[in-house]
């Protein structure tokens, strides 16, 4: 049992976290969601630069040789700042896909484009009546000669307006909500009959709905074999769920120390909030609450390579006890920040955002819990 | 980081496991939840660890510890609670010995730290007052010098298991005018001096493990102040953080969970095992979830501590989760046992000597007593309020 980091893992940290404090302070953030782009490109740029895209692939394909505990270290950082730059659908989900289930060709095409930053993914996997269940699919991809014809509606894909590729799933047999007869395919997202309707998210990203219509792909686009894709998705969301509680981890943690450094300055009655006990002990509730997201993603984390049953059961408790504490520290954070925490001014909110819709990606606590339960 | 334990890790898992399966008297039989035994039952087997060498494995090795590392502690209550073995009990073991060893003088030491060891002497805890709960250090007792002896007079309560205590360590006011946490002492009072009188507190599962302990001129030898006079709260809130450090009780809370799986496959609800209920389902599921991250979290704690970080507020951490999982594990056993939670059989302590079966499942006999009895977990060893203030100051820094 070893819950120590590796000096390499130490200096990616450090790393980040520098280039967080000294280029993603607050009113540059607030700048760059604001603007057309929604993103900056040059901050993409300096992480390929120091080797954070290419952290969790093998040497041989390309990376350098990290895992899930390095995405852990990188996402709690990017957490902390609210970074939105679209690591976990390019490098977890994107390049989980091309790890666990791409041929040799694809992993050679792929992973150097996203290693470099040149390559930037989203992934279409959620549908306007799929909710949270993978399966439930109502996108098709129709074999055509060697290759496939897919049509269909993806909702809420995170970061797609700034992607080049797309990875996408979709139905190549079976009825809806079978397991069987799921398939994921890789593509460019200038291939034609692809159309997307950008917006922004409530918590400060861009995201799209995107529409296929009659869009013809080569026997080349799909990854890993056909019907049999929902056991890759299952794993690599898993990934990218560790990943995505890493993050909330660093925003909850960020979201109780300004909480209490707020309860500090603010003063009521003749005295600083923080010196009355019954906001510090709501405050002390939020501590244990962002104790047990730690724990819950390291466990998470750890049990990725274990087996199947383990492994979901250890990534939903996760995602149920980090769901339960991020909505418990936002609604706290806000109450104890009394109106200034209602503000688009003061940061806490938009920690508060972030945490909010954190808990509808790949899953809710309810959603969680019933695969928790239906593995007990 | 990983999950593993290691090759060494695992030969020590097995080499404890081996040991427990030869060694823990089967004739006591699962004696882990039974309140109403003997003093004998319950120091049987740590007599037997005494003999063994492992009854205080926390302990410095020149005192007569283990060496284990924290790992391997944690792998030896692990194995303990997965035996459901009754383990020594935490007053001489991880309260006074360790103030003794660290405080206490040879002549001390050598008279106290065997019988700790062994499992021979008894010990009970003189803290709370019926005025000084949570605001420990307004106690009232106090200790007169008097040539060579202290004069103790006052009342303690809370005084778990005295009824059967050889000796108690008691917190006495030695110094009335200076401020309260300044004058207090840490005495060791031999039970059978004239003047200690312990009386019953009746408990609301109709239990009797604690007791209201009178000192009326208690005539106490100097030599049995432990340390500096005056400097006893020092020493107690050392003591204090030993005793939370063991509080988690997460390896008899996952065993609790899988007797609570047990009871609920075996309850029928509308036709089907409650267990398959999703309602109650979900409810042991959100159990085992806060469960899992509290053994993470002890884990890291531990590995802390292998790192050379002492016990520190981390601790109130873990006395908080592990004492709310503790309460909701017995109050889901009360409900799953449903009607039969209602039938009163004499107490967790079953003094009335019948032999008549009890009526509903046996699982259900002690299912409401238990969960009485387990309230007192967020109220002992500093309440869990008290818990909040400490992380406030340590942690938050306020």
């Amino acid at each position: 049992m070893d819950f120590n980091f590796t000096e390499e893992q130490d200096m990616v940290r450090d790393g980040l976290s520098r280039l967080v404090r000294e280029q993603y302070d607050w009113e540059t953030r607030r700048k760059a969601i604001a603007s057309a782009a929604g993103w900056r490109p040059e901050i993409w740029a300096q992480l390929a630069e120091l080797g954070i895209l290419g952290m969790p692939f093998s040497e041989a394909d390309g990376g350098f040789g990290g895992g899930a505990v390095d995405a852990m270290v990188i996402m709690e950082e990017f957490g902390k700042g609210l970074v939105v730059e679209p690591f976990v659908p390019t490098v977890v989900c994107a390049g989980g896909f091309l790890k666990h289930g791409g041929t040799a060709a694809q992993k050679e095409e792929h992973i150097g484009a996203i290693v470099s930053g040149s390559a930037i993914f989203a992934f279409a996997y959620a549908e306007p009546k799929g909710r949270f269940d993978y399966a439930d699919l109502e996108t098709t991809a129709k074999k055509d000669g060697s290759g496939y014809v897919i049509n269909g509606h993806k909702a809420v894909v995170i970061g797609a307006p700034w992607a080049s590729h797309l990875i996408v799933t979709a139905r190549t047999g079976g009825e809806r909500r079978d397991r069987s007869g799921v398939s994921v395919f890789v593509l460019a997202k200038d291939t034609p009959g692809v159309t997307t309707r950008d917006y922004v998210t409530v918590d400060g990203r861009r995201a799209s709905e995107v529409y296929f219509e009659n869009v013809s792909v080569g026997a080349d686009a799909l990854i890993g074999v056909e019907g049999e894709g929902l056991a890759l998705i299952e794993l690599v969301t898993d990934e990218a769920i560790a990943a995505t509680c890493a993050e909330a981890c660093g925003a909850m943690k960020v979201a109780h120390a300004m909480t209490v450094d707020y309860s500090r300055q603010r003063k009521q009655f003749g005295v600083p909030i923080g010196s009355f006990q019954v906001i510090q002990h709501r405050m002390v509730d939020m501590y244990t609450a962002y104790e047990t997201a730690v724990s819950l993603t390291y466990l998470a984390t750890l049990r990725l390579g274990s087996d199947e049953r383990e492994r979901k059961r250890a990534v939903s408790a996760a995602k149920v006890g980090v769901g339960q504490s991020a909505r418990l520290i936002g609604q706290e954070a806000v109450q104890i920040h009394g109106g200034n925490g209602v503000t688009d001014e003061y940061a806490i909110g938009h920690y508060f955002k972030r945490l909010t819709i954190f808990d509808s990606e790949f899953g809710n606590v309810d959603h969680h819990m019933k695969r928790h339960v239906a593995l007990a | 980081m990983n999950l593993e334990f290691s090759p060494e890790e695992q030969a020590f898992r097995d080499e404890v496991r081996a040991f427990i399966a030869e060694n823990h008297p089967k004739e006591l039989g699962d004696f882990g939840m039974r309140e109403d035994m003997t003093r004998e039952e319950m120091v049987a087997w740590h007599k037997i660890l005494g003999r063994k060498g492992w009854s205080v494995p926390a302990w410095p090795v020149e005192y007569g510890g283990t060496g284990w590392t924290p790992t391997q502690r944690y792998i030896w209550s692990e194995e303990n609670a997965r035996a459901n073995t009754f383990m020594p009990l935490p007053f001489g073991v991880s309260m006074v010995g360790p103030v003794i060893y660290t405080f206490g003088s040879e002549e001390q030491k050598a008279k106290h730290l065997p019988g700790i060891r062994s499992g021979e002497v008894w010990w009970c805890q003189g803290y709370s007052e019926p005025g000084a709960g949570s605001d420990l250090a307004s106690l009232k007792t106090t200790a007169v010098r008097d040539g060579d002896h202290y004069v103790i007079n006052g009342q303690k309560t809370w005084t778990t298991l005295a009824q059967h205590a050889d000796w108690g360590f008691f917190l006495c006011r030695t110094d009335p005018t200076a401020k309260q946490q300044e004058g207090i002492s840490f005495i060791l009072v031999d039970m059978k001096t004239p003047g200690v009188e312990v009386k019953p507190i009746k408990l609301l599962d109709g239990g009797y493990e604690v007791n209201e302990t009178w000192l009326t001129d208690v005539r106490v030898p100097v030599e049995n102040l432990v340390g500096v006079e005056n400097k006893g709260w020092t020493y107690a809130k050392f003591l204090l953080a030993h005793e939370r450090s063991g509080i988690a009780g997460v390896a008899r809370s996952k065993r609790g969970i899988e007797k609570l799986r047990a009871i609920a496959a075996n309850e029928t609800a509308y036709g089907e095992p409650l267990i398959k209920d999703f309602d109650f389902a979900r409810k042991v599921s959100q159990l085992e979830i806060d469960l899992a991250a509290l053994e993470i979290t002890e884990l890291r704690t531990l590995a802390g501590e292998q790192a050379g970080k002492g016990p520190g507020p981390e601790s109130s951490i873990l006395k908080i989760k592990g004492t709310e999982i503790q309460q909701r594990l017995t109050e889901l056993t009360l409900e799953a046992v449903g009607n039969y939670g209602a039938p009163y059989m004499g107490g967790v302590s079953n003094d009335n000597g019948s032999n008549e079966h009890p009526v509903g499942p046996d699982y259900a006999t002690h299912a409401a007593a238990t969960y009485f009895n387990m309230r007192k977990t967020s109220i002992y060893g500093g309440s869990n309020e008290i818990q909040r203030n400490i992380i406030t100051k340590m942690i938050l820094g306020l």
